[in-house]
């Protein structure tokens, strides 16, 4: 890094009352690097990223850009300075078509024909096809993300900062990404890449920073450093791999005959016809990108949408027009993937999260009375056994970080002895040492012999934990293979490919 | 420049200050404003918040204090359930008239007939007759999808043509001399809902009112119900996910609310106002909005604010009389107190910060 930097942080501070989420933090980032920004949850990149782009105002520290001074008081000011960002969570407005969506988010947009022709521009010149008309509601998770990342491009950005770009992408997706990525590096835009995934960083990155509690804990060249010995700086420990022990799956715990539902939300994916057994001691690991049916499936098995007799038989027995506390008093639990909302209420304390599913087998209503003080002893069970990091169990779901509510909703559901388990997304922003506790909380449901279903977006997660494997896509479910064996390829051909996704002609 | 920050979980300390902070608020501007309108503001003050309790004339304001909360606090708790689970009845005053119908309609069929069956034969008709008009919009809702809030408060107009048509017609007295209203249900010693201590203002209706705040206050902290509505309110997700049937909560909110104001309306038709007329009703299905959302939709709460609501209103025509201030200033007053309410509501979720300057 002997180049002139492109952006240049020094001493970067920001302390959030009772936590510093950002300490003394320096970094340098030079034309056309991709540089990736490594580190659990609450370690600080969020943080890092909005000062940079102008969400944050740092208490310390200076930023230079180009050698000159950069503190962007907005975004505005971000974007004008040649900084563009493609956040995780899409902002874009399902009824309205593309253009209309990038022309929102534009100060002065030209009228939607020329900007079409803009559009199709970029997405041909970096291989990112969209069609500027079609409706965004539509569109699958990969092509929103186009949108997104042709919203920035044509601003004509010096830094592109990228935040967890591929939880939504299918492997082939990915690869197309990644091509991309690397042509925008070569004419010379910096990328500042955040991802928990330690082989795409090592297959992407030229250099990564590394914080651990707000503090830079090391510099690496990801090509030459293993994923475990990046993963070990980023936690601080050595971590442990989850293991289990051979086993010969047992009875038919769940079977779905045909099993098809409507969605309840108007752009969801309708359940298509889904056919399958898990056994006790299996786990069933479902892939697919987001947005193929996982929300509806975990809702059509937890009971919050009922189906039609005869579709989800339970133990040989049907449960299909039962509602989710029946299905919990029989031993059906479930995990959904949003947290704050669905899985927990924001504003509520944990003991009264507890409650909300645990009142039916932990015996925490009696006749329609609810006995607090078990709730409350049983919210101290899920915190002390799944070290969730919080003062107590008065405190409000919200309070908690992602990672250590995370470990709270599965730890709620798991404590209460589960015959099915159904999670989605089990370690959605957890970081890595909280990730390899709640799999082997996973694992050893099945090895007790629970059934366990696990619908996840990260493969590798997937991998290591599936006894067998099946993929959602457009409400589907592939059959199930075994696990053990699968490649890359084959998985990605079982989420449905790369939805129509071209190569960049780089 | 001054900033808000979301505080990272509700303050507690707040949570119970707002309302005396509301209330002190209003204290300040209304005085400003009766100050503006040529009276002493003290005075003002002193004479809605004291007169009434201990001034020379309050052994006749206390008991009205209760003939006035009571009902305020009745509708409120009921209100406060649903408002909980973000479900909106707005038209209590609707159901508080039907209940009143109903009650006075099977006291006025046994008429003459003295009997101790006809008081509970009433109690059960009026809270059944909140109860049927409040079911209008629960099931409106449920099997059409319909806005309970337009539903019920268009149903307040409705009930109102129905009290005006039963004051000329149906239920008019025969002996009445041609006049609108009712028989005097007082002078019918089987349906008179009398002081159970003469003179005190403590009539059934104030019973019932402390027996649902003690009922409220049980089911929201122990019942599962009361739980299955605070989660309702606070993310609805979660609650379907936690296996609340919302279907059933929607008739059950809607339901409890209109009973209790049917019940209200009955012990005000049987007691204080005697008769079923034309202007029977005075506005405390909408004043125990303000009531509920002022007692913070906590049972304890309420009771307080229905009993503050009261002395507001009895306070402020003693000041119209005494101080000759415009009825239209004490009712400003009033919605001011709502105003500084859910102004300083904001306090409970989120701090005022110093806005930083640019850092170097």
């Amino acid at each position: 890094m002997n180049e002139k930097p492109l952006l240049e942080l020094s001493g970067l501070t920001k302390a959030y009352p009772g936590v510093v989420a950002n300490d003394d933090v320096s970094l340098r980032i030079a034309p056309g690097e991709v540089h990736a920004l490594l580190g659990e949850n609450g370690a600080g990149k969020s943080t890092l990223v909005k000062m940079i782009y102008g969400l944050v105002k740092p208490d310390a520290g200076r930023m230079q850009m180009h050698g000159t001074g950069f503190a962007p008081a907005e975004p505005r000011a971000a974007r004008a300075a040649g900084v563009g960002m493609v956040f995780q969570h899409f902002s874009l407005f399902d009824a309205l078509t593309v253009a209309e969506n990038i022309a929102l988010g534009m100060e002065d947009a030209p009228k939607l024909r020329t900007l079409s022709q803009r559009i199709r521009e970029v997405s041909d010149t970096y291989g990112l096809p969209l069609s500027p008309d079609r409706v965004v509601g539509d569109l699958s998770a990969g092509e929103r993300q186009r949108v997104e990342i042709i919203r920035c491009l044509l601003q004509e950005p010096k830094l592109l900062i990228m935040d967890e770009p591929t939880s939504v992408l299918t492997p082939q997706e990915v690869e197309i990404l990644f091509k991309t990525l690397r042509k925008l590096s070569a004419e010379g835009t910096a990328i500042l890449y955040i991802s928990h995934k330690l082989e795409e960083i090592r297959a992407l990155c030229d250099s990564a920073t590394i914080l651990r509690l707000g503090k830079v804990v090391g510099h690496c060249t990801p090509s030459e450093t293993s994923a475990r010995d990046m993963a070990e700086m980023m936690v601080g420990t050595v971590l442990k791999t989850p293991t289990r022990a051979g086993k010969t799956p047992g009875d038919v715990v769940l079977s779905l005959t045909g099993l098809s539902a409507k969605s309840p939300s108007a752009f969801g994916m309708p359940l298509r016809e889904i056919s399958v057994e898990v056994r006790a001691g299996e786990v069933l690991g479902i892939g697919g990108v987001a947005g193929n049916g996982q929300d509806e499936l975990l809702a059509a098995l937890s009971g919050e949408t009922l189906s039609a007799p005869g579709m989800i038989a339970f133990r040989g027995r049907d449960v299909s027009v039962l509602g989710p506390t029946p299905r919990r008093a029989m031993g059906i639990l479930t995990a959904p993937e949003e947290r704050l909302g669905h899985a927990a209420a924001p504003d509520m304390s944990l003991t009264e999260n507890a409650m909300l599913t645990g009142a039916a087998r932990e015996n925490l209503d009696r006749g329609g009375l609810l006995d607090w003080s078990a709730a409350r002893s049983f919210a101290e069970r899920i915190i002390s056994t799944f070290d969730v990091r919080t003062p107590g169990p008065g405190n409000a779901a919200r309070s908690l970080s992602g990672g250590n509510l995370q470990k709270f909703v599965i730890g709620r559901e798991v404590l209460q002895r589960p015959d099915l388990l159904v999670v989605n997304q089990p370690t959605w922003g957890v970081d890595a040492s909280a990730a390899a506790a709640i799999r082997q909380a996973l694992l050893d449901l099945a090895e007790n012999g629970a059934a366990i279903i696990a619908i996840s977006q990260d493969l590798d997660e997937l991998m290591e934990i599936s006894d067998r494997f099946a993929a959602l896509n457009e409400g589907r479910l592939s059959p199930p293979r075994p696990a053990q064996g699968l490649t890359v390829d084959e998985i990605g051909m079982m989420m449905g490919g790369a939805h129509g996704m071209e190569v960049a002609h780089v | 420049m001054i900033r808000l920050e979301k505080r990272p979980q509700p303050s507690r300390a707040f949570s119970l200050a707002t309302p005396l902070l509301a209330v002190l608020a209003t204290m300040v501007f209304g005085g400003l404003m009766f100050a503006v309108l040529g009276k002493d503001p003290v005075t003002s003050i002193i004479t809605i918040f004291w007169q009434p309790l201990f001034g020379e004339f309050a052994f006749y304001y206390r008991p009205q204090l209760l003939i006035k909360g009571a009902p305020l606090v009745l509708i409120a708790i009921g209100l406060s359930l649903g408002f909980k689970a973000g479900i909106w009845n707005i038209g209590a005053e609707g159901q508080y008239i039907m209940g009143a119908l109903f009650g006075a309609g099977v006291g006025l069929a046994f008429y003459p007939m003295e009997s101790f069956i006809v008081f509970p034969m009433m109690v059960l008709a009026g809270a059944f007759g909140g109860w049927l008009w409040a079911m209008i919009p629960a099931l409106l809702k449920v099997k059409f999808g319909t806005n309970e809030i337009l539903v019920s408060l268009m149903l307040v107009y409705v009930a109102e043509q129905f009290l005006a048509s039963m004051s000329l017609g149906l239920m008019k007295n025969p002996e009445g001399f041609g006049f609108p209203g009712s028989r005097n249900l007082q002078q019918y010693n089987s349906a008179f809902n009398a002081d159970l201590i003469e003179g005190s203002g403590m009539h059934w209706g104030v019973v019932a009112a402390l027996i649902a705040v003690i009922f409220a206050y049980v089911l929201l902290t122990k019942h599962r119900l009361g739980f299955a509505i605070r989660v309702t309110g606070e993310a609805p997700r979660a609650a379907r996910f936690s296996g609340v049937n919302p279907t059933r909560l929607v008739l059950f909110c809607l339901g409890a609310s209109g009973l209790l104001a049917g019940l209200a309306g009955l012990f005000e038709v049987a007691g204080p106002a005697g008769q079923v007329t034309i202007d029977f009703n005075v506005g405390y299905g909408f004043t125990a909005i303000i009531v509920a959302f002022l007692g913070r939709l906590h049972p304890i709460g309420i009771l307080l604010a229905g009993g503050l609501m009261a002395l507001t209103y009895i306070g402020g025509d003693i000041a119209q009389s005494q101080l000759g201030l415009p009825a239209a200033a004490i009712q400003v007053f009033q919605g001011m107190l709502l105003f500084f309410l859910l102004a300083f509501d904001l306090l409970t979720n989120y701090r005022l910060r110093p806005g930083r300057t640019e850092v170097a």
